[in-house]
């Protein structure tokens, strides 16, 4: 199986003096469901920040869809980006744009066709249940509907490797089960990687999943 | 609303720059109207005790476009009582020679005198008269509105320029959460700035035709007309080609600039 992220001797760091990731070493198998876990302030977000380009490695490797992060250029980190889905934490959506143009954002930036794009968003607010607040503007919209449409964004351009940061912490338990749906859809369906960061893995979980948790500045797979 | 009053405050920015701009051109078209005006007017006289060559004379001073010879008769005529016809023809061969020069543009100060001193190095030109007090008065007249209109344009300028800069930061604010989201999904430079180089080039668009119309409208305008025909000029207040293009590079280039300083001033986010 191939594998789609590959950490080798990873640091990360914000400063030189505090190292949050020392030295780890693990790897991610292509359409693998992966729960991050770990006490607050111990690095998973840090970690997950790398995973998309946003923070670059210290020292040794981090390979991501094939492409070494360690020193990468802009244009390749671009073209990664495009086939990555992200769920931030703050749903970073675009204040001035509909929830519909939000959606639509990873479809123009691929440069997908406008019908291709039009039915892609239509049967995704559907599935996230927001078909008839399409116009409304992120602002509008509660906290657990806001990450609905930042989740229903991740997925619109089928990425293959879907990076979610906390995406139900603080959602009810409905909203969270949409999430955790859309999640375990595109890796059953779509054959995505998922990365979750979380506190705390759901209970009830639809498909196999692989656990680290991160402590001290290194990562342990937990079976 | 809110979007709206975002573009007004560039718009009106670039404005006021477009007026000032056409502002100074219109008065330089005055100025240069009014000193074709006065130079159709104004001539220098030169006494020389030999008859000077025209040809010649003309070939030596630029500024000179045309060097005509004044009748004596009208002197001699003051003169004519109890002298006789052939003593008044040999008063007329010992006279010197008159000549109006006229200038081929309404010279400085500075080009009036250095001609003085030219035409006075030929030492058969014994007087050159500049009529200099009437002139200089005029010309530093000239100059002094000129330079208060410069002052003008300037100030406009400056304040136009802090008020875009404030603007600048606004826009910063507003556009840098935008064009970081769009860099987290991979949105190369150009797309995620597109939206903002879009919001510059129509606001340029906007106000060079609103620049337009103003002018369009001052330059019928009866008021100004008679303003200008009351000093004895006409001057050409809007060209509507040139002065829409000159309007349309200006306008563009600040927008467009203002958009360049908010893409390079752009920090990835973290």
């Amino acid at each position: 199986m191939d594998k789609v992220i590959v950490a080798d001797n990873l640091s990360l760091s914000y400063s030189k003096n505090e190292t949050i990731i020392n030295k780890v070493n693990f790897s991610v198998n292509s359409g693998t469901f992966v729960f991050i876990t770990g006490a607050s302030g111990s690095g998973k977000s840090t970690l997950l920040k790398s995973l998309y380009g946003a923070l670059k490695p210290d020292s040794g490797s981090l390979i991501v869809a094939g492409v070494e992060l360690n020193g990468v250029t802009k244009s390749k980190l671009n073209l990664l980006r495009r086939h990555t889905g992200i769920v931030f934490q703050d749903y970073k959506l675009v204040k001035e744009w509909n929830i519909e143009k939000n959606i639509m954002l990873p479809l123009i930036i691929g440069g997908y066709d406008s019908a291709v794009t039009k039915n892609q968003v239509d049967s995704l607010l559907k599935h996230v249940r927001l078909k008839h607040q399409s116009g409304k503007y992120p602002q509008e919209l509660s906290g657990g509907e806001q990450q609905r449409v930042a989740m229903a964004r991740a997925l619109s351009h089928n990425p293959v490797l879907i990076l979610a940061d906390e995406p139900t912490g603080n959602l009810d338990d409905y909203s969270a089960g949409l999430i955790w749906n859309l999640l375990e859809g595109a890796n059953e369906q779509l054959k995505s990687t998922v990365i979750v960061v979380t506190h705390h893995i759901p209970e009830t979980m639809n498909v196999a999943y692989k656990h680290f948790h991160i402590e001290y500045g290194s990562i342990n797979e937990v079976v | 609303m809110k979007s709206f009053k975002n573009h007004l405050s560039l718009i009106v920015a670039l404005l006021s720059i477009l007026f000032s701009i056409q502002t100074f051109i219109i008065v330089d078209r005055a100025i240069d109207a009014y000193k074709e005006k006065l130079v159709g007017n104004y001539s220098l006289v030169i006494v020389s005790q030999k008859r000077v060559d025209k040809k010649d004379f003309l070939q030596n001073n630029s500024l000179v476009i045309n060097i005509d010879e004044l009748s004596p008769d009208i002197v001699i005529k003051r003169l004519n009582s109890g002298i006789s016809s052939k003593n008044i023809k040999l008063l007329k061969l010992s006279l010197p020679k008159f000549y109006k020069l006229k200038l081929e543009h309404y010279p400085s100060p500075l080009e009036i005198n250095n001609l003085t001193h030219k035409l006075l190095r030929d030492k058969s030109i014994i007087k050159v008269e500049t009529f200099s007090k009437s002139h200089d008065t005029t010309y530093k007249l000239l100059l002094l509105f000129k330079t208060v209109i410069t002052v003008f344009a300037l100030s406009v300028g400056l304040v136009t320029i802090l008020l875009i800069s404030k603007e600048l930061k606004i826009w910063q604010f507003k556009h840098n959460e935008r064009m970081s989201i769009m860099g987290l999904f991979g949105a190369p430079t150009w797309l995620r700035s597109a939206v903002l180089f879009r919001l510059a080039v129509v606001d340029a668009l906007i106000a060079t035709v609103m620049g337009f119309v103003l002018f369009t409208y001052i330059s019928y305008s009866e008021w100004i007309n008679e303003e200008f025909s009351s000093i004895g000029i006409d001057v050409l207040i809007y060209d509507k080609v040139t002065d829409f293009g000159v309007m349309l590079l200006v306008s563009l280039s600040l927008s467009t600039l203002l958009a360049s300083f908010i893409v390079l001033g752009h920090k990835e986010e973290v």
